[in-house]
């Protein structure tokens, strides 16, 4: 069983006790443990099942690439599955619950799987999806439903906060391990500006377990003397429990700290994603102990060689009183003296190679552990933990020679280096075949905007594994002054990729490949011989490495069965992508500080509080909150809209209209310019008038609307949409700035500067001399002029425009007096019967106007003349935008479909989004039609269906009855009218 | 007149810096050329400061005129007084091509105060602190809206659209979280 050790553990304090709970017992642990050393030190082996057969599965590794050992973490708002108890720090209340069992973790039916394991085989999502096709759905979905998934997901929102933070400098380096220190303290020293980011809550990496020696100090009081030589450089940034998460072009790096991860509820953010802008980033990531493939090395109990070192010296945590190692390398000899050293039994030394003759095998043997050269690991012993192996030739095919009892098996396959931001932009790599594993090719580094190099990558990350290499390695790519680890002399690894060799299929049935994945050796091997040769084929295939640790155990393992399989070489065979994040990122963190009040950034007009304190009911329109209407008490929204429209017709109503955009255009060419933006003519336009202008593209589509007014000789203003106000401003800019460059035109859009208030209705004037302040008689101020007063003692602007089709002002003012006259107008107009009105009554109004409204009439495959604006085209202009375009053949046809309004025979409403049908059907069998609805609406006005739409011949089709489809079937007779259904003479507007 | 009213009616949040809406302040957009020769003395006239060359801010007492653009200009000055200025503008410029356009009202205006205020707006904006140098306008974005900042005192000053001053607001706010120090 796996235990507390009495002494030692160079990162606990057991001074500070912890105490948690995992699938609710109560467990108790010290300050400075992460969760899985806590839980083998409570000797909790089995933590979780595996995701296809349900395998009981324990923790293999000490860091981020554990693939078994993940939880769900917290409760309630903090509740985050996934999350792997070898980079989770213990803290004192933690709570954690094992994932992907059913019923229990003890009892798990699915394990079933385990016997029923072929029907599940490789490709078995390619086989079951293509044949036959009534079991997907009906067989196999229901079960794997039931069976499959990892972890839960959290319910309600979650309770911590998040943010970004963006930062800069010369260097990013990644890895708080001695090369990565000592890179640091290089580049320090010569004054770059350098970040270093260590994912783990402590620097150093492996050399104080592995007890090494750097400049004749213990590598733990090195580690401490550079970091605190880093920390008085002021030009040095440390960042602790910070994971560099990918590396995109220009040298740009995701990382994600986690600020308070172990200190939940402390206030603080609980994860930070920074996004750093570096020079150049220096990887050194370390490297990756892997696995052994042997039959049962998922049991739990068997544990990389490397964790099983960490748990001991770090965490004072013994996996078990006998632990057997099994190796390829000279390594794992020295998880042998760490476990002797602190008392525990080594049975024996199980070794693949046939001729030991390293210093650290030497070393074992001199301290009486019993080493067997040439041997294999034929099969693990056990269920739900080990209990004991059968050892027999690694060159045979799995004769049984000895079993020996044990508690847990301490593997070394050999070790990769970690090429994930190496690659992540294209860095390419090269094999190793001494070391056996694929490193950074420096002459193919990924480059940055100069073409050179913008990754290096230095240590262990760049094949140079201990210590000695690791700092020689700084010191030749990085200069300054140069640090010596004591040099431990080390006998080639031999690569070992299936143990035995010579294993049969049932051997290879229970040898892992890809523990989270459920792939085995049997798995890549079926691949292969069903065609599968590429990586990548293969990969997605089997799903070897595509599980939530992305196969950081199991890619290389996994390729070099598959080239065995196709009998190639391993580099011929190449590597699966290596993509950002290299450990999963929380969604919070990529939301940042993005959620709740400031999820999107929200418009609001300076009259929006009184909208929402008047109950109106608010839709977006762009990231603008307009009030769509004011509903009263036992009102509905359709109730409230037509109230509005029948009160602002009989009354006075209100509009917020400060969302309209408004661009000044001024300069001895601000006539010319707007004459050719316009497709009317605007320098004409007389001081002090209002004049109604279209808007093209190059290709003579309509694209924006609004009254333009002209305010002095050489100025304009524009008013546009509400979604054209920046829109049409950057499309003014793009016109001066890049094409008409000498026009001495100046634009400046002042939307936000105005609130803009639309008082309509037959009592609107006499609102406004209630207010008073100016004269707004018809005489002084007649229809389609404005000019400057005040009203009720605020500054304005008054406008003689209307969009209703009522007596209509529409009244500017600066934003900052916005609310005060909105407020003055409502309490003048109260004795006028005044209401405010939203923008579904306007929409309403103006359909019953029949006025176009860009984005209902208008798709951008319409042009003014569809529109029957012809009247707002300059016929004598030389040029405008889209002129050119308006008379290509398509355009200019007479078959366009145009606009005309509708009404029903029976005086419903035309469904939105209906179709004109016509006479036959085209060739795909759908029904031919003639037009389409644009607009439609019940008129309270009228008391009957009003609709605008566009059908081919127009106008000229006036009093045809026609027939427009509905969604639920059936038709809907209308016949063609005017547009115009009320005020045809426009009396009301010119009041 | 009544008094003009701030987006937000100067609200104010205490974390590890001082966030503040102050306003209303001044301000007039002014487009013209640094080449003409007129601009020096209208910008003289209008605020008292020289014209600012690229990216930097001249700071008079409480007026300012900061460079936006090629051919954009911000004057900054009490809100008061932008009629004055205007006409100061109109008649220095004479006949000279330029706009100019108060755009006060167009604007919230906040305060981020206190030794580690970079550090709040290092959260929202991909802005080199350690580059910025005394003196610099930067117009940027603060996370999802456009945005413009200048050091002053202890602390910076902060412009952005008026529709958005809540969220702007609540970015500030967020990130001024106390024990959210980024160091």
């Amino acid at each position: 069983m796996s235990t507390r050790l009495s002494k030692g553990g160079r990162l606990i304090d057991r001074s500070r006790q912890a105490s948690f709970t995992f699938n609710g017992k109560r467990m108790a642990g010290f300050a400075g443990d992460t969760l899985a050393s806590s839980l083998l030190a409570n000797d909790q082996m089995l933590v979780g099942r595996s995701f296809k057969y349900h395998r009981p599965r324990g923790i293999v590794a000490s860091g981020a690439e554990e693939p078994n050992a993940l939880v769900n973490m917290g409760e309630g708002g903090r509740f985050e599955p996934n999350q792997r108890v070898t980079t989770t720090e213990l803290f004192d209340g933690l709570t954690a619950t094992s994932q992907n069992h059913w019923p229990s973790l003890e009892f798990d039916v699915g394990v079933v799987n385990n016997y029923a394991a072929r029907f599940l085989p490789a490709g078995f999502y390619y086989k079951t999806f293509m044949f036959p096709r009534f079991a997907w759905k009906h067989v196999f979905e229901p079960i794997v439903r039931q069976s499959a998934g990892l972890g839960k997901v959290p319910q309600g929102p979650e309770v911590d906060r998040y943010e970004y933070a963006y930062a800069f400098c010369d260097l990013f380096i990644v890895g708080g391990g001695i090369a990565g220190l000592q890179a640091a303290l290089v580049a320090g020293q010569a004054g770059k500006r350098v970040i270093l980011v260590e994912q783990t809550a402590h620097w150093g990496g492996r050399a104080p377990v592995d007890g090494d020696v750097i400049d004749g100090k213990a590598a733990d009081a090195w580690v401490k003397e550079t970091v605190q030589a880093l920390e008085k450089l002021s030009n040095v940034t440390l960042r602790l429990r910070t994971m560099a998460s990918g590396v995109y072009d220009h040298g740009y790096v995701l990382a994600d700290e986690k600020v308070a991860d172990h200190t939940p509820g402390d206030g603080r953010p609980r994860h930070r994603l920074w996004r750093i802008r570096a020079g150049k980033i220096i990887s050194a990531q370390g490297a990756i102990e892997r696995p052994l493939s042997f039959a049962g090395n998922d049991i739990p109990g068997v544990m990389l060689a490397s964790a099983v070192r960490d748990y001991v010296v770090n965490f004072a945590v013994s996996p078990g009183d006998r632990t057997v190692i099994v190796t390829n390398n000279d390594d794992a000899y020295r998880t042998a003296i760490a476990l002797k050293e602190a008392g525990l039994e080594v049975p024996v030394i199980v070794d693949a190679r046939s001729n030991l003759f390293g210093a650290l095998p030497a070393k074992a043997k001199a301290m009486g552990i019993r080493v067997e050269a040439g041997k294999a690991i034929v099969k693990v012993k056990g269920g739900k933990r080990v209990t004991g192996v059968s050892i027999g030739l690694q060159a045979g095919e799995g004769a049984v020679l000895e079993d020996i009892a044990c508690d847990a098996v301490a593997m070394s396959g050999g070790w990769s280096p970690v090429v994930h931001l190496w690659s992540h932009c294209g860095g390419k790599l090269t094999w190793d075949d001494a070391q056996a594993h694929f490193r950074p090719d420096a002459a193919r580094p990924p480059t940055g905007q100069d073409g050179t190099a913008m990754v290096a990558v230095v240590g262990s990350a760049n094949g140079n594994l201990s210590a000695a290499a690791a700092l020689a390695d700084v010191a030749a790519q990085m200069g300054g002054t140069a640090v010596k680890a004591a040099e431990v002399k080390e006998a080639a690894m031999e690569a070992v990729w299936i143990m035995p060799q010579g294993a049969g299929p049932a051997l290879k049935m229970k040898m892992w490949l890809d523990y989270q994945n459920d792939v085995k050796v049997s798995d890549v091997q079926l691949a292969a011989r069903e065609g599968y040769t590429s990586v990548e084929h293969t990969k997605r295939y089997t799903t070897l490495g595509m599980a939530t640790d992305q196969g950081k155990l199991s890619n290389i393992n996994g390729l070099a069965v598959l080239a065995g399989a196709l009998n190639d070489k391993i580099p011929n065979v190449g590597t699966t992508t290596f993509r950002p994040p290299y450990t999963p990122v929380p969604f919070g963190a990529l939301a940042g500080e993005s959620r709740g009040e400031i999820f999107q950034p929200l418009r609001k007009s300076p009259m929006h509080g009184w909208h929402e304190a008047h109950n109106a009911y608010l839709e977006p329109v762009g990231l603008w909150r307009r009030a769509y209407c004011y509903p009263r008490a036992g009102e509905n929204h359709e109730q409230a809209v037509n109230r509005e429209i029948l009160n602002a017709r009989a009354n006075v109503g209100m509009l917020d209209a400060s969302t309209l955009g408004k661009i000044i255009v001024k300069g001895p060419d601000a006539g010319k310019f707007l004459d050719m933006l316009y497709t009317n003519v605007m320098s004409n336009l007389g001081i002090g008038k209002c004049r109604y202008g279209l808007m093209c593209n190059e290709q003579g589509f309509l694209s924006d609307d609004g009254v333009v007014i002209r305010l002095s000789e050489d100025s304009w203003l524009c008013h546009t949409t509400t979604g054209g106000a920046d829109r049409i401003h950057g499309w003014m800019e793009d016109w001066l700035q890049c094409e008409w460059w000498d026009w001495k035109v100046y634009t400046a859009n002042v939307t936000e500067e105005y609130a803009q208030i639309a008082v309509a209705g037959p009592n609107a004037r006499k609102v406004l001399e209630k207010l008073g302040g100016m004269d707004v008689s018809k005489e002084t101020l007649p229809f389609m002029t404005f000019a400057d007063g005040t009203l009720g003692g605020l500054p304005v602007r008054v406008h003689r425009i209307s969009f209703s089709g009522e007596l209509s002002y529409e009244i500017a003012t600066p934003a900052s007096h916005g609310l005060a006259l909105w407020e003055a107008l409502i309490d003048a107009g109260a004795e006028f019967g005044v209401m405010p009105y939203g923008t579904e009554a306007m929409h309403i109004m103006r359909a019953e106007k029949g006025f176009i409204m860009i984005g209902d009439e208008t798709d951008g495959t319409v042009i003014p003349q569809d529109l029957n604006l012809g009247w707002a085209i300059s016929k004598k202009k030389a040029d405008y935008l889209g002129k050119r375009g308006q008379e290509r053949t398509h355009l200019a046809s007479p078959d366009r479909w145009k606009l005309a309004g509708f009404e029903t025979l029976t005086g419903g409403v035309i469904p939105d989004g209906s179709y004109i049908i016509a006479d036959g059907h085209n060739a795909n069998g759908q029904r031919n039609t003639q037009g389409r609805v644009t607009s439609t609406y019940y008129s309270p006005t009228l008391k009957k269906g009003i609709a605008m739409g566009l059908i081919k011949g127009g106008m000229d089709r006036l009093g045809d009855v026609v027939e427009f489809n509905t969604i639920t079937g059936g038709t809907v007779k209308a016949k063609v009218v005017d547009p115009v259904f009320y005020d045809k003479d426009g009396e009301k507007g010119n009041a | 007149m009544r008094d003009p009213v701030s987006p937000l009616g100067n609200a104010s949040f205490d974390g590890f810096c001082t966030i503040k809406e102050i306003g209303p302040l001044g301000m007039i957009s002014l487009r013209a050329k640094p080449d003409v020769k007129e601009l020096a003395k209208a910008v003289k006239a209008a605020v008292g400061t020289s014209v600012p060359a690229q990216r930097r801010i001249e700071i008079a007492g409480d007026k300012a005129c900061g460079w936006m653009s090629p051919d954009e200009y911000i004057l900054i000055l009490p809100y008061a007084e932008t009629g004055a200025a205007m006409a100061a503008i109109a008649s220095e410029m004479g006949a000279a091509h330029h706009l100019a356009a108060v755009v006060s009202d167009a604007r919230a205006v906040f305060r981020v105060e206190g030794d580690k205020a970079d550090q709040v707006l290092a959260k929202l904006c991909p802005v080199d602190f350690d580059t910025l140098v005394e003196g610099e306008l930067r117009r940027t974005r603060a996370a999802q809206v456009a945005a413009a900042f200048w050091k002053e005192g202890n602390g910076y000053t902060v412009v952005c659209f008026r529709s958005v001053a809540a969220y702007v607001m609540g970015l500030l706010s967020h990130s001024a979280e106390k024990g959210s120090e980024l160091a």
